[in-house]
């Protein structure tokens, strides 16, 4: 008995090496073996050349970065591959043969599949259900064997959720995770995770990370779209640089240093970045000012725990912590976004009351959130509409900018800010992420105001327009304006503000100047240590 | 030289195809053309004398022109509201016979056959208009407020509307004896143009001076288009989309004034029956997004007088009132899916495969 099962389980052995082996053969590190070939891709737009003979070469079993400033033709190139938008010219093959696709269900097909930074899957059905929506054979399903499969490929890929669980109901990290399952239960060669980390915290990217080691050791090709360098490093194997529609090149990782690639990336020698700090001095209270904004016991509907806060004239402070820490939710509350329930407001030494957001433009306050698509931008109207809104908003409804007024302030600061636009007409969601950010910071310069808040302004756009709004905001701060400045990168706060404030679960856990304002002191009040606590 | 010339044309074309005048000016065309070749006599305006003697013109043209301006009235409303709140209202017709019945009411007074009005015209439309205009904030604080979707919201009204005008003069049939009051449906002495069109031409000048000299049209558009950004940048959607069925409301006051003044009384079940669905019909062919955002006024105003041309047609090739809604129906199925984005898209790339061709 004991003998047949030994004979049987090295039979196993035996067939898992040899299928181990195979493995290590052809997908050990980055094999030459090529899944994906774009050649000479070109993508025209009315009024702009989006692609101009792109190459891009994917592997099998390799992270490839794509890697360009916003506008550089990182989506659209997606797009094509994606069969969102048709190509002008050039040849797309997978594995040797020229395949033409024409829309995102036949790219699936050809075993491209995409996991786009917001999620789209369905939140009100499961687990399984999304895993398995549209392509389900026949009119009837075993609903109970679809549970069981999804569960097995969930457990394979070490994802923490249930195939009956409501979608809505995992975090945003799971969710991901649970459309990458969709996709490699599909049998795709190659997947395209479009930003996946942007609205992840640290432990969540590792996760991720290593989902996606995972799959390349199991030889899927991963096209990985990012802004987050440290990120590229820490996971491709090769990076493709586009910048303005052009293919700068493709390189090894370990060719091409951090610095260079953002070089490449810009097109000029790095503007360092770590030199702003030098140009301006952190900022010290003028004696017996009153602040600009004060706080006492500031709470909303949102869950925060009430708060005190305060910020001077001509200061640049932020509030930092992990995602999903209630940094956002104080700032709405200081907005008025969210239903405010205690807590006292004072302005410049005078009581006021801030229930809505009118109120606190009224106030000299000006807010720009955190989610561009849902809460900033306007998507159908023009440039020109979405830059005028809130100063017009503060106008009264009885006095609209006449026609000309309000294509002179367009024209004004589409150059002021650089923003990349057809014209001020163009609807304002046909800018790249970048661009429109830039509008959004525009339309609140407009209402020239005292308080200026800005949740990540620099999320989801490259890395010039990133270096601009951080320079834009110490500008500003030197000119008298106060600035909050949120962002989930830390070295940007660091660089930026003078003061931090500590968020943890929804609560203030600390504040930071001065020697505090370091990497690890940041690191242990987030953590908590007792020492750190207030 | 003379290639250049044809390049331009597709070119032309394919702006053309993307305007949004393209698709009621089409149909407009069409329709002229069809009767242009099946009956030219459609166009016959001729000059005659109504019984009181004074001047009148006639044909279908004129009862175009006629009939069209209730709907295009209408029409204007109906644009803010789908603009603000992403859907339709489907009470217009029953609240025409609401403010209609309120109108006689106040000029009949408790006695439905009076010889002499009870009160001023203008007083009684007032009312009437503030009477309509409490049913629009109705439907308004239902979709803005309580966040029913605004077809569902309708509904109610749609369902009672009729019987609260009735209960306005104990289902009695009020008759208006005074002939000033018929000029609003009829003829001002004489001018031989119906009167319905000089009071659609006062609303569009009305609303096109609201449009230019107030925000109406960013705060319309800004909320139907993204609620939340809206809000954040100072606006209270609620209150601008209310603000927009009380518009809507106003409009149907217009309309029942009119109506009630064409017989100088009042048909609670048939009165503006099935207008509501014409003007959501003007709407979109105007190519205005049911879907709320932005909005092309002009082009709705012109989609309503469109739909009153296919009705006249209609009319005019004897089509029983029974079957009107089936042949509308096919024309606009017709009209509808040309609208759509994807067909446009489709024309689009095939004028600049014309394009293409020319050059080479």
């Amino acid at each position: 008995m004991y003998k047949y099962l030994f004979m049987r389980r090295c039979a196993l052995f035996y067939y898992y090496f040899t299928v181990l082996e195979n493995c290590q053969e052809v997908y050990s590190g980055v094999s030459d073996n090529i899944v994906l070939n774009m050649r000479n891709i070109h993508k025209r737009f009315p009024g702009v050349y989006a692609l101009q003979g792109v190459d891009f070469t994917l592997r099998a079993g390799e992270i490839h970065a794509l890697m360009g400033e916003n506008g550089a033709g990182k989506s659209t190139l997606i797009k094509v591959l994606t069969g969102v938008h048709p190509k002008d010219e050039g040849e797309i093959s997978i594995d040797d043969q020229v395949v033409t696709i024409h829309s995102p269900q036949e790219a699936q097909n050809a075993g491209i599949s995409t996991v786009y930074q917001e999620i789209t899957l369905c939140p009100n059905l499961s687990v399984a259900e999304n895993m398995y929506i549209g392509r389900t054979e026949g009119a009837f399903q075993n609903w109970k064997k679809v549970n069981a499969d999804a569960d097995k490929i969930l457990q394979s890929l070490d994802i923490p959720a249930k195939a009956t669980q409501q979608l809505s109901s995992c975090s945003i990290a799971i969710q991901q995770m649970v459309a990458i399952a969709r996709a490699v239960d599909m049998d795709c060669k190659v997947l395209i995770l479009d930003e996946p980390t942007s609205s992840l915290d640290e432990q969540e990217v590792a996760k991720l990370f290593k989902l996606m080691r995972d799959l390349k050791q199991r030889g899927v090709g991963i096209i990985f779209v990012t802004h987050f360098l440290d990120q590229v490093y820490e996971v491709c194997d090769r990076i493709t640089v586009l910048r303005d529609g052009q293919l700068v090149g493709e390189y090894v990782i370990e060719d091409l240093p951090r610095v260079q690639l953002v070089s490449k990336m810009l097109g000029k020698e790095l503007d360092d970045m770590s030199d702003i700090h030098g140009e301006y001095q952190t900022y010290e209270a003028k004696e017996g000012e009153a602040p600009v904004f004060e706080a006492a016991g500031l709470a909303s509907n949102s869950g925060i725990k009430p708060f005190d806060f305060h910020i001077n004239k001509g200061e640049v402070n932020g509030f930092t912590g992990l995602l999903g820490s209630g940094r956002s939710e104080c700032v709405r509350a200081i907005f008025g976004a969210d239903r405010v329930t205690h807590g006292t407001v004072k302005m410049n030494g005078k009581d006021v009351k801030i229930s809505k957001p009118i109120d606190a433009m009224r106030n000299g306050i000006a807010y720009l959130p955190e989610d561009r698509k849902v809460d900033g931008i306007v998507g159908d109207l023009s440039v020109r509409d979405n830059l005028i809104l809130a100063a017009q908003v503060l106008k009264g409804f009885f006095k609209p900018f006449s026609k000309a007024e309000a294509n002179k302030i367009a024209d004004e600061y589409i150059k002021l800010l650089s923003i990349k636009t057809a014209s001020a007409d163009t609807p304002i969601k046909s800018l790249s992420g970048g661009n429109q950010q830039k509008v959004i910071v525009a339309r609140w310069l407009l209402t020239h105001p005292d308080y200026l808040i800005l949740d990540e302004p620099t999320r989801g756009i490259d890395v010039g327009t990133k270096v601009d709004i951080q320079k834009l905001v110490l500008k500003l701060a030197s000119e008298g304006m106060s600035v909050t400045f949120i962002s989930s990168e830390l070295d940007e706060m660091l660089r930026t503000c003078s003061r931090l404030v500590v968020m943890r679960d929804l609560n203030v856990v600390g504040e930071l100047t001065g020697q505090d304002m370091n990497q690890s002191k940041v690191m242990s009040t987030i953590a908590g240590g007792e020492k750190n606590a207030e | 030289m003379q290639n250049n010339k044809n390049a331009g044309v597709p070119a032309f074309l394919g702006k053309l195809v993307r305007q949004q005048f393209f698709i009621p000016l089409t149909a407009l065309v069409l329709l002229t053309l069809f009767n242009l070749i099946g009956d030219p006599t459609f166009f016959k305006i001729t000059l005659g004398a109504n019984s009181a003697g004074n001047p009148v013109l006639s044909g279908p043209l004129i009862s175009i022109l006629d009939n069209g301006s209730e709907l295009a009235i209408l029409a204007i409303g109906m644009t803010l509201v789908t603009a603000s709140a992403r859907g339709q209202d489907i009470s217009v017709g029953a609240a025409v016979a609401i403010s209609g019945s309120m109108l006689l009411r106040m000029l009949c007074g408790t006695n439905s056959r009076p010889d002499t009005l009870q009160m001023p015209i203008i007083a009684a439309f007032l009312i009437a208009c503030v009477v309509s205009m409490l049913f629009g904030a109705f439907n308004g604080i239902l979709v803005a407020f309580f966040k029913i979707q605004p077809m569902i919201a309708t509904l109610i009204l749609y369902t009672a509307g009729r019987s609260i005008a009735a209960w306005f003069n104990n289902n009695e049939l009020p008759i208006v004896k005074d002939e000033t009051f018929a000029i609003f449906g009829g003829l001002i002495p004489g001018i031989p143009i119906p009167t319905p069109f000089f009071i659609a031409v006062l609303c569009v000048i009305i609303i096109m001076l609201v449009l230019k000299f107030t925000n109406l049209r960013l705060y319309t558009q800004a909320v139907g288009t993204n609620e939340n950004s809206a809000r954040l940048n100072g606006l209270n959607p609620a209150v601008i989309k209310v603000m927009s069925f009380v518009i809507l409301g106003l409009c149907v006051a217009v309309v029942g004034l009119i109506k009630v003044s064409r017989v100088s009384s009042i048909n609670y079940s048939v009165v503006a029956k099935d207008i509501e669905m014409d003007a959501i019909l003007a709407v979109a062919l105007g190519g205005n997004s049911l879907g709320g955002g932005k909005f092309n006024m002009g082009a709705s105003i012109m989609g309503a007088y469109v739909i009153q041309y296919l009705t006249t047609t209609l009319y005019r090739y004897q089509v029983s009132s029974d079957a009107l809604p089936a042949y509308k129906a096919v024309v606009v199925i017709a009209l509808v899916v040309m609208s759509a984005p994807a067909v446009r898209e489709y024309f689009s790339t095939l004028t600049k495969k014309l394009k293409v061709k020319e050059v080479a």
